[in-house]
């Protein structure tokens, strides 16, 4: 196969809808093509002239797998607008609901959707009917724990309806907390036991030297609500603020996403992988001990072992939910008051898949003047087709079905949420 | 039908979470998977639409681009039972917003090549385009609806979605009324049941995730609303949500312009 075009038009076990391309003459691929047309549905535009109260309900539905993480930028952003304060137990309970998201999509991803890449199914129902019963029933058990906590704190898993701007609409009881902390005491089990199952995958061996970018806590915490500054593995270090001087969208025509790339023209990485390894100290003991268990070094450049580390960061966010019941004490009022005002505010966490980045400027009365919102997988696109291009290289003389399959094994370790890029996927090889 | 009925689950402008619904229902999802055949659902397999026909599809999702205005007609011919999803499928979803607004606006709003995108000027729901057999509302749908849609469908009888407001959930689950006692804008008394009235149990307002119940007094709700200090701006954000474009809700945001 010197010329051909390997392509999938609908790229499957994703969020939304995308495709791909690589294009290969006289044997070398010469372009790779990562294209979103998921359909644009213009929530920056329509943000407009909305009360900023509204911005955390409104922005969860550009995504139904991880609309935590757009509730948690956006109420950050809002309130550095406001000049309002939280306090911290509003704070540990936003982590916390983090905490559910992190495991629910994490498991969800690396179970449902990537794993049977690993093992050569079309879905997990058909691993499940073909020996692996009791991993998908272990995963789904586990996902649903996840589900619990976001159900506890946020009402329920999709489209949470208790996070304000200034806090929560109610605090939970102490008791429905305890209660949940017995659930998840069970969880830890089954946390390890995935993270066993996702070290036993077999992974290509293949590395990158990726620019990783995640953001750092202010608290010493592994990175995941609270994004004061912005790291990367090249030096990058800079406060969340300064997300704009830094970082540039750009607006390609295979897309109706914005590709994110560093002023610098570069692709960057954001999501599991730079987390573990700008933050490897800040996880728990007990998560570090498995992801030695599960061979994990120190450092992680090989993308296919993300699924590894998405096991090792959902058992960390199971333990970090217990700890956050422990100290958990009952606070009233739930929220702080707000006085709207003119101003401009960021806000950036982690989403499960990676970095997300809102900003926004008020008027005066409170109501939005600008939005711009940088999620995770639009910033991911321009590496997604670099791997394209480069961790397929060594492989095409392979069958062009075997390839088709390693592109779209190799695309889902973003596990990309086209949803939120577009604000998709479909492979193309084109060999002419 | 004979042996398993074959699913297929469907896409259009949306943000995925009526569909993963289903997945997340961890207790019966594997039960479900025996009872019908997951035919299509690309956001959990990699088995392409074979182009045969389907005795169920669940359609997410609303129509915003001319090939979905397309697509939903083929899908459509293929489907036994059609049965939308979801509030965007149901009434055009939150991006029906841009419906009466200027797209190239919007275009212009959020990309810097506006040649690059193609959209409809509206977010309309699968109804508008093809006969739907069953609506599933919500923002997101509830799991529960959605086991008994799936139950029934498979018995052949009518899913028990009861159409009356979020109100008398409410009163069902004891809460006390968030509009009464604390002044607060709360859309239970014209919205469709279906969530258990969980605002009011967490202590805020309705916000109408479910859409109009049927024959909502919105004019009634509205006069209210204004009573409690709500100014005209406000009232029209209310109903100018995940339903925007549901018949009863634009006609009361129009009416407050």
């Amino acid at each position: 196969m010197t010329d051909t075009t390997i392509k999938v038009d609908m790229l499957a076990r994703v969020e939304g809808e995308g495709a791909f391309k690589v294009v290969v003459r006289d044997g070398r691929i010469t372009a790779t093509e990562f294209r979103i047309f998921e359909p644009p549905r213009f929530f920056e535009a329509f943000l407009r002239g909305r009360d900023h109260s509204e911005a955390p309900d409104i922005t969860a539905r550009i995504c139904g797998i991880c609309p935590v993480a757009y509730q948690m930028s956006s109420v950050q952003a809002m309130e550095m607008a406001l000049g309002v304060e939280v306090s911290q137990p509003i704070k540990d309970l936003r982590r916390m609901l983090y905490c559910g998201e992190w495991i629910e999509s994490h498991v969800l991803h690396a179970a449902m959707l990537h794993a049977p890449d690993f093992l050569g199914y079309a879905s997990a129902i058909d691993m499940a009917n073909d020996g692996h019963a009791a991993t998908v029933k272990l995963a789904l058990d586990y996902k649903k724990i996840g589900n619990a906590i976001v159900t506890l704190l946020g009402g329920r898993e999709i489209h949470p309806i208790n996070v304000k701007v200034g806090g929560w609409w109610k605090a939970p009881k102490k008791r429905d907390m305890l209660a949940l902390r017995e659930e998840l005491m069970r969880a830890l089990d089954m946390a390890e036991a995935f993270v066993d199952f996702t070290a036993s995958l077999p992974f290509p061996d293949k590395e990158r030297d990726y620019h990783m970018v995640c953001i750092e806590e202010p608290n010493g915490l592994y990175p995941m609500y609270e994004g004061t500054r912005l790291i990367s593995n090249r030096g990058l270090d800079i406060p969340a603020t300064a997300f704009n001087d830094h970082f540039d969208e750009h607006h390609v025509k295979q897309s109706n996403a914005l590709q994110g790339r560093t002023k610098a023209g570069g692709a960057y990485l954001t999501g599991p992988l730079p987390r573990y390894n700008l933050a490897y100290e800040k996880l728990s003991e007990r998560a570090k001990a498995a992801a030695v268990r599960a061979g994990l070094g120190r450092e992680v450049k090989n993308p296919y072992r993300s699924i590894v580390v998405r096991a090792v960061e959902s058992l960390f966010a199971v333990e970090e939910a217990i700890r956050l019941i422990e100290d958990y004490e009952e606070f009233d009022p739930a929220a702080v008051a707000i006085t709207p005002r003119a101003g401009t505010g960021m806000g950036a966490s982690e989403a499960p898949r990676g970095m997300l980045f809102h900003q926004y400027t008020l008027e005066e009365d409170g109501s939005i003047a600008t939005a711009q919102i940088v999620p995770p997988t639009a910033q991911n696109q321009p590496s997604i087709e670099e791997d394209l291009a480069e961790l397929i290289a060594d492989e095409l003389d392979r069958p062009h079905e075997e390839i088709q399959w390693l592109c779209e094994q190799t695309i889902r370790n973003y596990d990309p949420c086209i949803s939120c890029a577009t604000h998709f996927l479909d492979l193309t090889i084109d060999r002419a | 039908m004979t042996g398993r009925p074959r699913l297929a689950v469907w896409k259009f402008s949306s943000c995925d979470g009526c569909q993963l619904s289903l997945l997340d229902c961890e207790d019966e999802v594997l039960a479900v998977a025996n009872a019908i055949e997951i035919a299509y659902f690309p956001e959990a397999t990699r088995r392409d639409d074979d182009g045969g026909n389907y005795d169920i599809s669940f359609v997410e999702g609303s129509v915003t681009t001319p090939h979905e205005a397309e697509a939903i007609k083929d899908i459509r011919a293929r489907s036994t039972t059609l049965i939308t999803i979801g509030a965007c499928a149901t009434s055009g979803g939150i991006q029906a917003l841009k419906n009466g607004a200027s797209t190239k606006d919007f275009i212009d709003a959020v990309y810097a090549h506006p040649e690059f995108i193609t959209t409809l000027d509206t977010a309309t729901p699968i109804s508008d385009h093809v006969k739907v057999d069953f609506e599933l509302r919500g923002c997101p749908i509830s799991k529960t609806h959605l086991i008994e849609l799936i139950a029934a469908t498979l018995a052949g009888r009518a899913p028990q979605t009861p159409a009356h407001a979020t109100c008398i959930e409410c009163k069902m689950a004891g809460h006390v009324c968030v509009m009464v006692a604390e002044g607060k804008p709360c859309l239970g008394p014209v919205t469709h049941a279906g969530c258990g009235a969980l605002c009011p149990g967490y202590a805020r307002g309705c916000y109408g995730c479910f859409g109009p119940k049927e024959t909502p007094n919105t004019a009634s709700l509205s006069a209210r609303l204004a009573e409690n200090g709500a100014d005209r701006r406000q009232i029209k954000r209310l109903y100018a949500t995940f339903n925007t474009n549901a018949p009863a809700f634009r006609e009361e945001a129009k009416a407050h312009d």
